[in-house]
């Protein structure tokens, strides 16, 4: 007692201490692995970087962004990455991409989660087996897909011609007006497994007994999905989606391997991903990039603004 | 409202048989309450006449009705869970209306219904908070609230205090005891592990062990006249002192290491035991000759009275309860005595035996 005093400490501050030191590690691993990264990006958005010569990256403002240029006399366009065709078509495709994958998954999750919440034998096998398609890599799945999917050698064109679905081949991921659906549809049966892992959680959290008083209030079971599972499951439902549609707005390996070089599948990390390496637009990917990151940065936190309303 | 009659009620789980066979009639607004220790099927027992467990053999009749198949809300029952079981999104209005709303009431009547339930209750401040927002005690009355507007013929308890703190226990069960003289056409079944509960609120008590019903008696009736040595030890706190008896030379009765008793000694002598309650022991006066004389181990003072543990040469110290007054020290040695009607006497097999003089 003697010694300390002179320096004592209260010990919430001396707790405060205690959190400052054991965080002070990760925080500096997050601004070496996220923070400069996201900095430099920002900054190479704003220069006329090239691939092959970053150092010499050199401040030309908003020009990557939105630009006029001038023809002489007047006449003129306005370019950059704000009036870029190409890249809003990539947030229309992310944006559709997101919606639909993200709510098909959701309502399947659910219907499985429900199952997988009911006891029945070998319960735990098929519980681990409906995880098999989130954990095989998405690339392999991807080009395992593109097999089954393939105009001449897939599986999937076999079954509906034998089975007389459809008349001739469809080149499922080449043409234009399927290819999008092809790219939906493998990222629904590979992240579906995980949504329903989400939501199974919140069910499980719901207690029995309250199941229980339902039957006895005379409650159809319809009714009890819709007015007590649901309410209930509906937090963890909310932060299942909010994990997917993430990751469903930073799509990239399913489309690049599946559909590559295709306007109608391109999404914003594709986007930024050919400018960045394959078009030599080091500086317009890094400027797409940001944008990307506010997108996504706009709509997670609109969405939590909008869930934390529903719920009260 | 309702006559429940059980009629060779059974009910396995797999291959353990939980429930071996019950019979039993609860009269029309009758309180009974199904007591016994853990696992002894009371819950199961309750379960069964809710319909939230299916028969596996055995008759179960409403009003002479057989109820096997019907569905718990055909059965016009209510129930109030120990966890309470209020849905917790909804307010406490809708948590006791959604049973008639989805019944296709009228709003008129339910508003009246949730609110004579209320007022019964004192929820009527509390009717648009959630569930979270209350404390335990107010969770249970909506629970309970949410039972008395479905108007059932049956009102069935599953251990509904077993989460209060012990002065709110009390409060409630005085509570459920008002409740019942208010529907007293309701018949009520009460399950509890809390032998205070089920002396104090039932009309009738079915000891339940293992399965099978031990006694069904007036909560006195059992506390007097225990049929097994299993029902004296469940019933009464302190439990009944239970000695090992032996038979004196004279055809008697005497507990081991004890005085004798003018007490005849049955056919059977072997496995006797003799109980006596703590309460009925007291000190011996001068002059009278003890049951037992002992060194005191241990004095437990509970304020209103002592339990006063006396060494007798057994495994178990015999416990006498002793009012306040009597002074009482660990160390000192005590003459103790009892009436000689006081004590009653169980055979091998754990059936209570006839106390005859000699």
């Amino acid at each position: 007692m003697k010694q300390s005093t002179g320096r004592t400490l209260t010990i919430s501050a001396r707790r405060r201490r205690a959190a400052a030191l054991f965080l002070a590690p990760m925080l500096l691993v997050l601004v070496l692995v996220a923070g400069w990264p996201l900095l430099r990006t920002l900054w190479f958005g704003f220069t006329d970087a090239s691939l092959g010569d970053l150092a010499g990256a050199r401040w030309i403002g908003f020009s990557n962004y939105l630009e006029w240029l001038s023809y002489g006399e007047g006449d003129g366009e306005w370019v950059g990455l704000l009036v870029d065709g190409e890249w809003w078509r990539a947030v229309w495709n992310t944006l559709v991409f997101t919606f639909i994958t993200v709510s098909v998954e959701t309502a399947l999750g659910l219907v499985v989660a429900m199952v997988l919440n009911v006891r029945f034998p070998l319960r735990g096998l098929v519980r681990a087996a409906v995880l098999i398609p989130w954990a095989i890599p998405t690339v392999v799945s991807a080009k395992m897909w593109a097999w089954m999917l393939n105009d001449q050698f897939g599986i999937i064109n076999d079954i509906g011609l034998k089975l007389g679905l459809i008349s001739s081949p469809v080149a499922w991921i080449a043409s234009a007006d399927t290819a999008m659906v092809a790219v939906m549809l493998v990222d629904i049966w590979k992240s579906t497994p995980f949504m329903a892992l989400l939501i199974l959680a919140g069910l499980q959290m719901i207690p029995e007994d309250i199941y229980e008083a339902a039957k006895i209030d005379g409650v159809n079971p319809l009714v009890t999905f819709w007015r007590v599972t649901l309410p209930l499951a509906a937090p963890a439902i909310m932060v299942a989606v909010i994990f997917r549609a993430l990751d469903a707005l930073r799509v990239f390996d399913i489309i690049y391997v599946l559909t590559p070089n295709n306007a109608e599948t391109r999404t914003m990390s594709v986007f930024v991903q050919e400018n960045l390496f394959q078009f030599d637009q080091f500086a317009y990917g890094s400027a797409a990039s940001t944008l990307l990151f506010l997108v996504i940065a706009f709509i997670t936190l609109g969405y939590i603004r909008a869930a934390r309303l529903n719920l009260g | 409202m309702a006559q429940l009659t059980l009629r060779n009620l059974c009910k396995s789980f797999g291959r353990a048989e939980i429930i071996h066979g019950i019979d039993l009639d609860i009269a029309k607004g009758e309180f009974v309450v199904f007591v016994g220790p853990s696992g002894c099927g009371k819950s199961t027992l309750l379960r069964l006449i809710a319909g939230l467990e299916e028969i596996s053999s055995g008759e179960l009749l409403f009003d002479g009705e057989k109820v096997n198949d019907l569905p718990p809300k055909e059965r016009g029952i209510a129930m109030v869970f120990q966890s309470y079981a209020l849905y917790p999104h909804m307010s406490v209005f809708d948590n006791m209306a959604f049973g008639l709303k989805l019944a296709k009431s009228d709003s008129g009547t339910i508003r009246e219904r949730v609110e004579e339930a209320a007022r019964l209750l004192e929820l009527e401040p509390l009717l648009n908070r959630k569930p979270r927002e209350l404390s335990g005690g107010q969770r249970q009355r909506v629970a309970i609230g949410r039972a008395i507007v479905r108007n059932p013929r049956v009102f069935l308890f599953d251990e509904p205090l077993s989460n209060l703190d012990a002065a709110l226990r009390g409060q409630t069960r005085v509570e459920i005891a008002r409740l019942h003289e208010r529907m007293p056409d309701t018949t009520m079944v009460y399950v509890t592990h809390d032998q205070i509960e089920a002396m104090t609120l039932a009309d009738r008590i079915v000891v339940l062990r293992a399965g099978r019903v031990e006694q069904v008696g007036a909560p006195m009736e059992l506390y007097l006249k225990p049929a097994t040595r299993f029902v004296a030890e469940f019933i009464g706190t302190p439990a009944m002192n239970i000695l090992p008896a032996e038979v004196t030379a004279e055809g008697g009765l005497r507990p081991k290491g004890g005085a004798a008793l003018p007490l005849r000694a049955p056919a059977k002598a072997e496995g006797l035991g003799l109980g006596v309650r703590p309460e009925d022991l007291h000190i011996a006066e001068e002059g009278e000759p003890a049951l037992y004389e002992g060194r005191v181990t241990l004095v437990e003072r509970l304020g209103e009275s002592q339990l006063v543990h006396v060494e007798i040469g057994h495994e178990v110290p015999l416990v006498v309860k002793l009012a306040r007054t009597v002074p009482a020290r660990r160390g000192e040695t005590l003459r103790v005595a009892a009436p000689v009607d006081a004590f009653h006497l169980f055979g091998a097999d754990g059936q209570a035996l006839d106390i005859r003089p000699q």
